[in-house]
């Protein structure tokens, strides 16, 4: 069972959509309790980072994210701003991230040289394994992705970072550390590969 | 490598999914749901949704089917079709759409109504949509409101004025093409894709692999849209969703 945590940033549809289609259960909720019983998580998110910390922190989820994450060590995967939260804090915003592993979340506005790229990073784009993880068991050279993204993650660790991709920059475009996996892209809207990153999720 | 995407563009009609031949003669296709998860199996790169008569009825999107829709797609999406006021626009997205179309209400009623939606949702969420007709002496001219409307507006400079205002893509839609699986009209497609930088989908006519590649080569579009070719099993005959190889379409860049 993976429980999907709502803190009212975009539509989890397609998301919860996908592991029934693979055959996994998942369930959608912003309630502490459920989220404390939690066996997997899935933290997703599109948006801002400070107003998606905001959210997590007032509402409570914070502290109930921390005990699962560090101390019980469930396996948690963010994806998109989810991945980005996973770390210490971004440009984008003033507000600290989770901080469970160790980088932050740069601007591609700031850091392209080549200025015809255009920004948001949107589109598919290819996966290069850095490290075998369990997130990407039996990814192939054919594995993409769709991504929608302006700003992206450098770990400070590079052993903590998976997957790497190139937009006019390479960034780490999959990340784990321990129990605690990030995924930039879109699994959702990424069909068959996307399915193929969820079962490993549902696996670990 | 650049990669040409080719994107089946879907044709709604409130609840049903239809396909017009130049905007006319409705056929009905199916359930907008059901054709989805048969994409899904075909994985295709990118879909796209246009409600044809919202405007023309004074509908708003209907949110409901967009929901399902947006539930059982496993790739990105855009949508158009009565978008006229932001907080719908806003709706839209949060169902889990990438992508607005934009055309009736910028051309007609409030072009800044692209800048506000560019600004707030960024240029990549917006696709400036502009409907082309010929007039009897050949002379191309801009019609919106869903194919009933003409305006003074000439297609290259119309396209080049929705960039100005913030849409980061556009939708080129050759109404004397659609449905008739006759080819695109290149011709048009060039004269726009010469003149903006933004990546343009053209749309209208598609019959083959050859009709996309050479919109693609000599027409310089960054996308293709496709309707009856996917939708049917050939000209004339039944409904068949299906999509053209992988390995057809990697000959084509």
């Amino acid at each position: 069972m993976i429980t999907i945590i709502d803190y009212g940033m975009g539509n989890l549809g397609s998301v919860f959509s996908m592991f029934k289609r693979i055959g996994i259960k998942s369930h959608v909720t912003s309630d502490l309790e459920e989220i404390h019983k939690a066996r997997k998580i899935l933290l997703p998110g599109v948006g801002a980072f400070d107003q998606a910390m905001r959210r997590i922190s007032e509402s409570g989820m914070q502290k109930v994210l921390n005990d699962k994450a560090i101390k019980e060590k469930v396996p948690v995967l963010g994806v998109c701003l989810g991945m980005q939260l996973l770390t210490e804090s971004s440009k984008e915003g003033n507000l600290s991230g989770l901080g469970w592993i160790p980088g932050r979340a740069l601007s591609f506005a700031e850091e392209l040289n080549d200025t015809s790229l255009k920004i948001p990073h949107m589109g598919w784009n290819n996966v290069v394994k850095t490290k075998s993880s369990a997130l990407t068991n039996d990814f192939t050279d054919e594995y993409r992705f769709y991504f929608v993204h302006s700003y992206f993650v450098k770990c400070k660790e590079r052993s903590n970072a998976i997957l790497e991709s190139t937009y006019g920059l390479t960034f780490d475009s999959a990340i784990q550390r321990d129990n605690i996996f990030g995924a930039q892209f879109h699994p959702e809207k990424s069909h068959k590969y996307g399915m193929k990153l969820f079962e490993n999720f549902a696996k670990i | 490598m650049f990669k040409a995407r080719i994107i089946p563009c879907l044709q709604l009609l409130n609840e049903s999914l239809v396909k017009t031949i130049k905007f006319n003669t409705y056929n009905y296709i199916g359930d907008p749901c059901n054709t989805v998860r048969i994409f899904n199996e075909l994985e295709v790169d990118e879909l796209c949704f246009l409600d044809i008569r919202a405007s023309l009825e004074g509908r708003n999107p209907n949110l409901k089917v967009l929901r399902d829709i947006a539930n059982e797609c496993f790739m990105p999406l855009s949508y158009g079709g009565g978008i006229k006021d932001f907080d719908t626009a806003k709706a839209v997205l949060s169902l889990g759409f990438e992508k607005l179309v934009i055309n009736t209400h910028a051309t007609i009623k409030d072009k800044t109504f692209i800048t506000k939606l560019a600004e707030h949702f960024g240029n990549q969420a917006i696709i400036g949509s502009v409907d082309v007709k010929k007039n009897i002496w050949g002379k191309n001219y801009v019609i919106t409101k869903d194919g009933t409307l003409k305006t003074s507006l000439d297609p290259v400079e119309w396209a080049q004025e929705l960039v100005r205002l913030g849409a980061g893509e556009l939708l080129i839609t050759s109404i004397d093409r659609e449905g008739t699986w006759e080819g695109f009209d290149v011709e048009l497609i060039k004269k726009i894709t010469d003149q903006v930088s933004v990546p343009v989908i053209a749309n209208g006519g598609c019959g083959t692999t050859e009709h996309m590649r050479s919109v693609i080569h000599e027409g310089g579009a960054s996308a293709v849209g496709v309707g009856s070719m996917v939708v049917f099993q050939k000209k004339g005959m039944g409904v068949l969703i299906n999509f053209p190889d992988q390995t057809e379409l990697d000959n084509l860049t």
